[in-house]
């Protein structure tokens, strides 16, 4: 059975060569057109709606999870919010313990693999379809998945493997063998494997080929345009240096720009929304709004909905299971405190980065709006944007809107971002990928190099076949961790009783740094 | 009651001369022991990626040993050849820092370190970490130049 898979995946890349071959056009048509066929029934199945409604089934099932999360553990994004705060800063980290992964340092790395194109090109995709009302939704199902983000992460430090080396390898596919099986429950394998699968095809998808595709239209947005290929096989050749040939200076460098490029990112929008002060209520009024009328967009409020909780769930991640898999590194006796630490993910991601991209987008006046109607031009099933663009483009037209200098700034924040989300999810994929396969040196090449075909492939093929792919990948992740997610929240809610009893006796301390 | 001094070592020269200011003060006690650390530098804000996380656990621990290997056991040898109490410390954290906070929970009397000749513009802006220590300590420390 592994043989077969390992196969099936290794052969997908190349899968488009005959396309290549008959299409006789430019690479980039070739390439285009042979993914969206290949992927296409996947895509289909992950977003195929709920039967008599337009409503996406995965859509609903995160939902509902963020939900369901939400209250089982009793709105722990609002009571367990100023414990988290203080275990970040250090707090209840015990100094006999430095020079461990800290707790603030398994955020920052979990954060600069989802802060990143979902923050820029995601926002804008939701708000060029779903209106800015697509914001009210995006921003509730970034503070509903805090509740999921808690769970995944708990689990993923309390079922980590510890191996003699001193080196650590966790997530949802260790949580659910190990999980399922202490609870005397069937299936955590299957589901391990499945998610692992899963795992690998987000991997190649969102962590990889979305990154390259809009560094691509970032970097022929102001060079000119030119073939994807080109940027696709530079990024592949820079991503090989550093997963194959370990070259580890560029992407500590790049690990050291990118929370800088964040910064610099927010508080270039926060400089324009001060600018635009006077616009900032008209703004909320629109998302408000548009939240409940849609304001003329395709699919009215559901649309809006649909496309809100679809962007925040790719951006920040919640439910998915990757950050389980970042985060499980950390030092600590005590999971549940990674479990509190992880939840401010979502808020930072998605409450706060993307509520600023939309802000700045819903300012810019971009979308073009009827004034007769107040409601807005759609261009097929997308609103109507001056200059007509699109994704990290409308994004980048927002800010320079503000600072006609701006979009210099955010191609190479957006270069930085992708490269450095690759990097992530290289090491997401490796993970899953080790775990079906086994440790070794020729199994993580061979994935290594995969993935890196697929910077190629991503940056070549257009916009939507790919972010379909990609989304479609991701949310297949989060079906079988959020499945298994269900069965193992009594151990999280039994070890969070555990943890808030003995913080209350004080015998959890605070140390004195 | 025993004396106890603290000695910042950095596995260079001027750990030596640190060491040689801090035997002369011991053989001038009598009932003294000596205590050397070693402090690598790290901070937990600082930003690492998903590989670097996992496989933190095993660098540190080969870190600790190194220093124990290249810096504090020869100097321990050496001070126990010649007849003194003395013990080892590597511990991760801000130099600075650490030295002052061993200090206290050791209970040391004194800290004894060298001028290291930090130079380059991070120095310049935000000083030297013995610059640091003298200004921040809670127990005297002498600077040997």
């Amino acid at each position: 059975m592994k043989k077969s898979i390992f196969k099936g995946l290794t052969l997908l890349p190349f899968t488009a060569a005959p396309a290549l071959a008959q299409e006789g056009g430019s690479i980039d048509q070739a390439v285009n057109a042979a993914f969206a066929t290949a992927t296409g029934p996947f895509v289909s199945f992950i977003f195929a709606p709920i039967p008599g409604t337009s409503f996406p089934w995965i859509v609903m099932w995160l939902v509902i999870a963020a939900s369901v999360f939400t209250l089982y553990f009793g709105f722990i994004q609002i009571r367990g919010f100023r414990h988290s705060i203080q275990l970040v800063k250090g707090d209840y980290s015990d100094p006999e313990d430095a020079g461990e992964v800290s707790h603030f340092q398994a955020l920052a790395t979990a954060l600069s693999g989802t802060v990143g194109l979902g923050n820029i090109a995601g926002v804008a995709v939701a708000v060029g379809i779903g209106g800015p009302g697509a914001t009210f939704w995006m921003i509730l199902a970034g503070l509903l998945g805090m509740a999921s983000k808690f769970t995944e992460c708990t689990l993923g430090v309390k079922y980590r493997n510890e191996y003699p080396d001193g080196t650590v390898s966790g997530g949802p596919m260790y949580y659910l063998s190990k999980g399922f099986r202490e609870r005397g429950l069937p299936g955590g394998k299957v589901l391990a494997f499945l998610f692992s699968v899963f795992c690998i095809l987000g991997a190649l998808g969102g962590g990889n080929m979305f990154q390259a595709n809009q560094a691509h239209a970032q970097i022929s947005g102001i060079v000119g345009d030119f073939p994807g290929w080109i940027t696709g096989i530079v990024f592949a050749v820079i991503v090989f240096a550093v997963i194959v040939g370990g070259i580890k200076s560029i992407a500590n460098v790049t690990e050291k720009v990118v929370p800088f490029m964040g910064i610099l990112y927010v508080l270039t929008a926060l400089v324009i929304l001060i600018m635009n002060f006077d616009k900032i209520g008209w703004a909320f009024g629109q998302i408000f709004e548009g939240a409940f009328t849609g304001l003329g967009v395709a699919g009215g409020i559901v649309g809006a909905l649909i496309q809100g909780f679809k962007r925040a769930a790719f951006s920040n991640e919640a439910g998915v299971g990757s950050a389980a898999i970042a985060h499980s590194a950390v030092r600590t006796k005590e999971p549940i405190t990674e479990g509190l630490v992880s939840l401010l993910e979502p808020l930072i991601d998605t409450v706060i980065i993307c509520t600023m991209t939309a802000l700045v987008i819903t300012i810019s006046g971009l979308l073009i709006m009827d004034p007769a109607t107040g409601n807005f031009v759609l261009d097929g099933s997308t609103i109507k944007t001056v200059g007509d663009v699109s994704g990290v483009s409308l994004t980048s037209a927002a800010f320079a809107e503000g600072f006609s200098w701006f979009p210099y700034i955010l191609a190479i924040a957006v270069i930085l971002f992708a490269f450095s989300t690759m990097i992530s999810w290289s090491y997401y994929g490796l993970k899953a990928w080790t775990y079906l396969f086994g440790e070794g040196k020729t199994t993580e090449v061979i994935f290594k190099v995969i993935f890196c075909v697929f910077i190629v492939i991503g940056a070549a093929a257009s916009l939507g076949p790919v972010i379909d792919f990609s989304d479609a990948a991701i949310f297949a992740m989060a079906v079988v961790n959020i499945t298994g997610l269900y069965f193992l929240m009594p151990i999280v809610r039994k070890e969070l009783g555990s943890y808030m009893e003995r913080l209350k006796s004080g015998e959890i301390r605070r140390f004195k740094h | 009651m025993t004396a106890k001094i603290l000695i910042g070592l950095d596995g260079s020269e001027a750990g030596d001369r640190a060491v040689a200011f801090a035997k002369q003060l011991a053989a001038l006690i009598g009932d003294c022991e000596l205590i050397a650390l070693f402090v690598i530098e790290w901070s937990p804000y600082s930003f690492q990626t998903a590989e670097e996380n996992a496989e933190r656990h095993k660098r540190r621990e080969a870190e600790i040993a190194a220093a124990e290997e290249r810096v504090i056991n020869p100097a321990i040898d050496a001070l126990k050849a010649e007849g003194f109490a003395v013990r080892g410390l590597v511990k991760h954290g801000h130099v600075a820092d650490l030295l002052n906070s061993t200090a206290v929970s050791e209970g040391a009397s004194q800290i004894v370190v060298a001028r290291s000749g930090e130079r380059g513009l991070a120095s310049r802006v935000f000083g030297t970490s013995t610059a640091h220590l003298a200004m921040t300590s809670e127990v005297p420390v002498t600077i040997v130049g």
